[in-house]
């Protein structure tokens, strides 16, 4: 079985986060390392794959630099091989772009099983997954809190408003995970030191016969007009517990007339 | 070109439309001259009443869909009413599992992009801008579509208030699925639902939520005791559903409910931007916390900078006292 796990490369999220004045989008200079998102993602294509018996376990991502850290931190922890679609063309495109790029991309692993994170930490635009299922014309089961693989299917529990649906669709299909569908790996100094020798492809929006002007900011259909500092709740009053802080509590309770 | 048409996807749970989905269409009276809604699952006949008491004039019905996740199928149903010719200015979509589903779907097969996580949108001259909190609510960015229309929004719940039009039923039009192939092929062979006791999360006056300064899974028991003794709601931050505390039902955040309770306790939460945008709308918030500087204090009415092992059961006590 051939799995392909979407990845994403994002500025630290404990770093703080700035929006460039000109385009009004996220700044996305300097480090990028791998979406803590997706650790779940890599870490159920390691679980689902039996790479002993062949299985390959691909990554795929999109970044404007060239940035392979975030990668080698995914290969580290133990996914055979990564192909990144990287060019200052595709500097600013918006989901659907990414998802047609990165479906022309995704094709030449030939997958059975693509698995990707629900929503993106720094973005969380969370549309991507099923945009790229559709131009797959694959099936697709969002929101997996538990995955498993058998008989040429998968078969999922989907979390709904009401609890969970146990879902199943034939293979090849995507499959979107949230965070803590698994425990992810640590990366081992074996699997960092092997992760240096693995097979990274680079490609372009041109290798994957995309025109300038179809991708990137050019092609993306929608903008950021304005960005302004949100109302602000007026300061509140903080009170250090010296045993009996339960009682401002209480006394608010009573003003809301709550109790 | 003024706006005019505005489809609003209908979702419909336990046989009556969601609460997001009689907010969109409040919203869609305001923006534009005719409203629609799309719905299925069998029951449209019967959501009709509801749906043109709150402006939707045609509700285009994509059927029962027996098993089928409505992702695929219903984009296809909406993609097929368009190519048809009928054409709506802006599509509104609720941010829910299965209108994130749908909206994903139908941007890749109309080939329009979407925008998502709006929380207002207003509309000027022949556009339309939406708004959309950033970095925790800290700041708003207004967004809007360069390309053609239709626009999709998926828009957050509680973003708008509901309120009824007094309109007649809408008529019932069928908006047939066409066959799909492989992209339809998710089927739901059972469905689990998670017994919840009190008021809902998303609907309760009070909501008491526990993270991960409880320390462990069972001194959620005493967030529960204080939600129950307030007549509210418990809920969670991501941290501790995602450390597998708590069902994911009771979690508030980005991923998990809007919340805008008349009151919201926060115990044992830093607040994360992920847990802010959540409940941040709440109209007044407390927060017990023994970090000074967590940012949920930044948000909050009250704040107790103390140990919450200490200060709530302290606080049920007092409560307990005086019932």
């Amino acid at each position: 079985m051939n799995v392909v796990v979407c990845v994403k490369q994002i500025p630290d999220p404990a770093a703080p986060q700035a929006l460039d004045p000109e385009t009004r989008t996220l700044v996305r200079q300097g480090k990028l390392i791998l979406d803590d998102s997706d650790a779940y993602g890599v870490e159920m294509g390691l679980q689902l794959a039996d790479q002993a018996a062949g299985d390959v376990v691909t990554l795929v991502s999109m970044a404007p630099n060239a940035e392979t850290s975030g990668l080698r931190t995914a290969l580290a922890m133990g996914a055979d091989r990564a192909i990144l679609v990287s060019d200052d063309a595709l500097r600013g495109s918006d989901a659907l772009s990414t998802a047609k790029v990165l479906a022309k991309a995704i094709e030449r692993a030939e997958p059975d099983l693509i698995i990707a994170a629900t929503e993106s930490t720094d973005g969380y635009t969370g549309t991507f997954p099923v945009q790229l299922a559709e131009l797959l014309g694959l099936p697709s089961i969002t929101f997996a809190k538990k995955v498993s693989v058998g008989d040429g299917k998968v078969t999922v529990d989907r979390q709904t408003e009401a609890g969970y649906d146990e879902v199943q669709c034939p293979l090849p299909a995507v499959v979107t995970v949230t965070a803590g569908v698994v425990e992810p790996r640590y990366p081992s100094f074996k699997g960092i030191m092997a992760a240096k020798s693995k097979p990274l492809e680079q490609l372009t929006a041109a290798d994957l016969g995309f025109e300038a002007g179809q991708v990137g900011a050019a092609g993306s259909r929608q903008e950021v007009t304005q960005v302004s500092a949100a109302d602000e709740r007026k300061a509140g009053e903080i009170v250090e517990d010296d045993g009996d802080g339960f009682e401002n509590i209480v006394r608010f309770l009573e003003q809301l007339k709550l109790i | 070109m003024s706006i005019d048409k505005i489809w609003v996807l209908a979702e419909v749970a336990d046989g009556s439309p969601t609460s997001t989905t009689l907010e969109l269409l409040t919203e869609a009276r305001s923006m534009g001259s005719t409203v629609a809604a799309v719905t299925w699952g069998g029951g449209a006949a019967s959501v009709a009443g509801v749906l043109g008491d709150f402006g939707a004039t045609t509700v285009y019905d994509a059927g029962d869909l027996a098993d089928a996740l409505p992702g695929a199928p219903v984009a296809a149903a909406i993609a097929a009413l368009m190519a048809s010719g009928d054409r709506p200015d802006v599509i509104l979509i609720p941010a829910s599992y299965d209108g994130r589903d749908i909206a994903g779907r139908l941007s890749a097969k109309i080939d329009s992009p979407v925008i998502t996580n709006v929380v207002g949108l207003t509309v000027e001259g022949d556009e339309v801008l939406s708004q959309h909190g950033l970095f925790g609510g800290a700041q708003v960015a207004t967004a809007r579509f360069t390309g053609e229309r239709p626009w999709i929004f998926v828009v957050r719940a509680k973003s708008f208030t509901a309120e009824s039009s007094g309109g007649g039923a809408a008529q019932v039009v069928p908006a047939p699925v066409p066959d799909l192939g492989a992209s339809n092929t998710a089927r739901v062979l059972a469905r689990h639902v998670e017994e919840r006791t009190g008021p809902k999360l998303d609907e309760a006056e009070v909501v008491v939520s526990g993270g991960r300064g409880l320390g462990s899974a069972e001194h959620y028991a005493m967030v529960e005791e204080l939600a129950k003794l307030l007549h509210g709601a418990a809920g969670a931050s991501r941290a501790i559903v995602d450390a597998g505390w708590v069902p994911y039902s009771h979690q508030v955040g980005q991923t998990g409910k809007t919340v805008k309770p008349t009151l919201y306790i926060a115990c044992g939460i830093s607040g994360a931007t992920q847990h802010l945008v959540g409940m941040k709308g709440s109209k007044n918030i407390v927060a017990i916390n023994k970090d000074r500087d967590a940012p949920i204090f930044s948000v909050a009415d009250l704040g107790i900078v103390g140990d919450v092992h200490k200060v709530v059961p302290k606080l049920i006590e007092a409560l307990k006292g005086r019932a």
